[in-house]
């Protein structure tokens, strides 16, 4: 038996605009950018509505509509949530369709798509709560699988995770940790009893999220019978086939031109040509299988670039300097009670901001360069340090700042 | 190869550019005559200096008073008081004698490529085709445009850079914005122009003297300019942008090193804004006191309205200074790790100054990884190109193989 569980991630962040230095005291709006540069967050959402989220959502209400037991999951980052309120509810409809369904699974996060387990436990509780309560408003369902941002992992993650009662997890099936083990089984994370861990078969879920319409690659064109073929070989060395891959594969990082639409589309009649495979969802993997081992992973890793660690978005001084700065701030923001306040500085932990600043591949022009709104990692800094500055102020200008340094002077 | 100037007594970027390519294609086994008009202490043992060991560059210097930079007028009084100025005549007339002695030249000596360096060399690069029949390859640095900033165009400069690069037979350009250039205004074909990218040799700074450190005791942050002070190079957008800066951050010191036609003009605009004790003009700079003025930066900023090509970014990287540099430029091509801003974007060049100096970690990342990118931007590589398209120039001329004198 072979399942396949497809986990798509459904993500925008909320981009900061050219902020300059002269802004600082005088503009406290950091997201609303209006021009034609891709850092207007509204015209993404709508492009990306219109290329991805809704034609894809078609064809899965499609899929689920045909096959009876067809079943896919999501994560929906809080802030990608709250920006299909604000620019697209028909998109978030469409998606409320798809869980309806009861055949498709709602994933937890943290609602700020934040490295907030890196910086601040307490923080990133929060964000996870705060997701948790935004999922059960619009879709009425409660998670019971977590995947954190970029699907970084350690064992210390797991350890949270576990005491905060989920049943599963997600991470990266890495090389590097796996060894001559297979990303086909479940595994139990180090030093947990009943935490299940789920790694992403990174081949296959690259071969469509990566590859499909790269002409270079040997096996193109990528055909549903020919995917399905692969997917079967698992059979008889492994329970099930992760493949997790960013929702936007489907229209935005492929084109429609590429035929990725048709592939979905014919893909579950190809895969159940093989009466022994099926789709499962997280939740149910976890609770059909065992985990097969014991998995130590000491160091984090994540999903992102050949490293699979977490350069992506901490490898350069500013990187360092400007998340640093961000959680510096916690204690202060938080003791403003400010709900403005507080949630443009949780939209500033997201962690696009510190990828947009990444420097490491940035001369061989490659994916970061592709996914970077901004002309340089180092104008990404630039306007995100200077919004943090006037956020900075606003907490120092704050009626309750005042209050506290006064407390503390008393004392 | 025909140019005009030859380090130590250039006054820009051509001599150093010359210089470096010349080297480059001497150790690639490319034997070069360069013929340049004799100027006072161009001595034979300055050149045993440079190449100290090596027999395949020759010099032939014409006794003429070309200067490079003829369109600042002001300037040239002011800096090239070095140059002997033996003759009364007129630029042009010295131009179409440097080309009369070129074609004696050509009568004389064996080659197999002839590589002439901006237009006041051009017409001497084409008296010697006519004479020697040898392919000719014009090297365009800069163009008529880029001098005048647009303004004030000399119209006999433009009609010698146009038949020039019309009767060569291939042309180099600095960059694709200088390609560019010579598409839009000449009406040049884009195929019959190659770009080769200017390098730079770290070997050529090293030692670089610890001299100006006394002005960061005061815990100021440094800014500096460093070019003719002339319209092509934008020095009233650092002024501006000065002003700017200092409005929020008044701890930063602006240095102008260079000179030229608008030195007079740029002090008053200092003055009339009010930031004259913030604003230091140091004059012309050469050498080690540039390179030490380079080091103690904390950024170097190169506004210019139009840069064919810009060495100094990549000297400043290399002693020690991160850059800001205009999207006008052809080394923009080349460097990624560079801030970029439009040259009358003065608020956006403020912004991205004023958070170099705020952010110690803005500073380490950019200059760290572009220390890295132009150790990448040789002149090795930009003589490797040459020597390929002479190749190839030579292969369309009908040319066989053979040892190569340029």
């Amino acid at each position: 038996m072979a399942s396949i569980c497809f986990y798509f991630q459904v993500h925008q962040p909320y981009r900061v605009k050219d902020y300059r230095v002269f802004d600082i005291g005088n503009d406290s709006e950091y997201f609303n950018d209006d021009s034609d540069r891709s850092i207007n967050n509204k015209k993404i959402l709508n492009k990306v509505a219109g290329k991805c989220y809704l034609p894809a959502n078609a064809v899965m209400l499609e899929l689920l509509n045909k096959h009876p037991e067809f079943k896919i999951s999501f994560s929906f980052s809080g802030v990608f949530l709250d920006q299909l309120q604000e620019f697209s509810p028909e998109t978030l409809e469409s998606f409320q369709k798809l869980v309806a369904t009861g055949r498709v699974e709602v994933l937890e996060e943290t609602y700020y798509h934040s490295l907030s387990f890196l910086y601040s436990p307490d923080e990133f509780r929060r964000q996870v709560k705060m997701h948790r309560d935004k999922i059960q408003e619009l879709f009425g369902v409660t998670p019971t699988v977590f995947r954190n941002t970029e699907l970084i992992y350690n064992n210390a993650l797991a350890h949270e995770v576990e005491k905060m009662g989920y049943k599963g997890i997600i991470a990266e099936g890495a090389d590097h940790v796996l060894g001559w083990r297979s990303p086909n089984f479940l595994y139990r994370p180090q030093g947990t009893e009943n935490l299940k861990l789920l790694l992403k078969n990174y081949r296959l879920s690259d071969d469509i999220a990566f590859r499909f319409s790269s002409k270079d690659w040997a096996d193109f064109p990528l055909t549903a019978p020919k995917f399905a073929e692969w997917a079967n070989q698992v059979n008889g060395n492994g329970n099930l086939i992760n493949l997790f891959m960013d929702y936007e594969t489907f229209g935005e990082h492929q084109w429609e031109d590429t035929g990725i639409f048709n592939f979905l589309r014919h893909l579950p009649e190809e895969i159940y040509k093989h009466p022994d495979n099926d789709f499962v969802t997280p939740s149910e993997a976890i609770a059909r299988y065992e985990p097969v081992s014991e998995l130590d992973v000491h160091n984090y890793m994540s999903w992102a670039d050949v490293e699979r660690d977490l350069s992506a978005w901490l490898s350069n001084p500013m990187q360092h300097d400007a998340i640093q700065s961000v959680y510096n701030l916690e204690k202060d923001v938080i003791e403003t009670h400010d709900e403005k306040l507080i949630s443009d500085w949780r939209k500033l932990q997201t962690s696009d901001h510190f990828y947009y600043m990444c420097t490491k591949w940035f001369n061989d022009g490659d994916v970061h360069k592709y996914f970077n709104p901004y002309n340089t990692p180092y104008e990404a800094f630039i306007a995100y340090m200077n919004a943090l500055q006037d956020l900075r102020l606003r907490v120092v200008g704050h009626p309750s700042y005042a209050k506290k340094i006064k407390v503390k002077e008393l004392a | 190869m025909f140019g005009w100037e030859f380090p130590p007594h250039n006054s820009g970027g051509l001599g150093t550019a010359c210089f470096g390519l010349t080297r480059a294609l001497a150790n690639r086994n490319i034997e070069v005559l360069f013929v340049l008009p004799k100027k006072v202490g161009v001595s034979a043992s300055f050149m045993n200096i440079l190449f100290a060991d090596e027999r395949r560059v020759k010099f032939h210097e014409i006794e003429t008073t070309l200067k490079p930079y003829v369109t600042s007028e002001g300037y040239i009084r002011e800096r090239d008081k070095i140059i002997s100025d033996i003759y009364g005549n007129t630029l042009m007339q010295e131009v179409r004698r440097y080309a009369l002695r070129a074609r004696d030249i050509a009568k004389k000596e064996k080659f197999d490529v002839i590589h002439a360096h901006d237009w006041l060399s051009f017409l001497a690069g084409v008296e010697a085709k006519k004479i020697s029949g040898k392919p000719l390859i014009l090297h365009m640095h800069a163009t008529e445009f880029d001098r005048t900033g647009g303004q004030g165009v000399n119209q006999e400069v433009y009609n010698i850079e146009r038949a020039g690069m019309q009767f060569a037979d291939g042309i180099i350009a600095v960059s694709n914005h200088t390609k560019q250039k010579i598409v839009e205004h000449y009406g040049i074909p884009a195929e019959k122009i190659e770009v080769v990218h200017n390098g730079i040799d770290e070997c050529d700074y090293a030692n670089i003297p610890d001299k100006l450190s006394e002005l960061k005791r005061a815990g100021q942050k440094i800014v500096l300019f460093a070019g003719r002070i002339t319209i092509q190079k934008g020095p009233e957008y650092f002024i501006r942008a000065a002003k700017r800066v200092l409005d929020v951050n008044p701890n930063v010191l602006f240095l102008v090193a260079g000179s030229g036609d608008m030195e007079r003009q740029m002090m008053f605009e200092a003055a009339s804004l009010g930031i004259s004790d913030h604003v230091l003009f140091v004059g012309f700079l050469r050498g080690d006191d540039l390179n030490a003025a380079y080091r103690v930066a904390d950024l170097f900023v190169m506004p210019s309205v139009s840069e064919p090509f810009g060495l100094t970014p990549l000297e400043s990287i290399i002693a020690g200074a991160p850059v800001l540099i205009s999207k006008q430029s052809g080394v923009s091509e080349v460097l990624t790790h560079a801030l970029k801003a439009d040259f009358w974007d003065t608020e956006d060049m403020a912004n991205k100054i004023l958070s170099v100096v705020s952010h110690r970690s803005l500073w380490q990342t950019l200059w760290g990884n572009s220390r890295e990118e132009v150790k990448k931007v040789t002149w090795d590589a930009a003589s490797k190109k040459c020597i390929d398209y002479y190749e190839k120039i030579m292969c369309d001329c009908g040319v066989g193989q053979d040892v190569r004198y340029i």
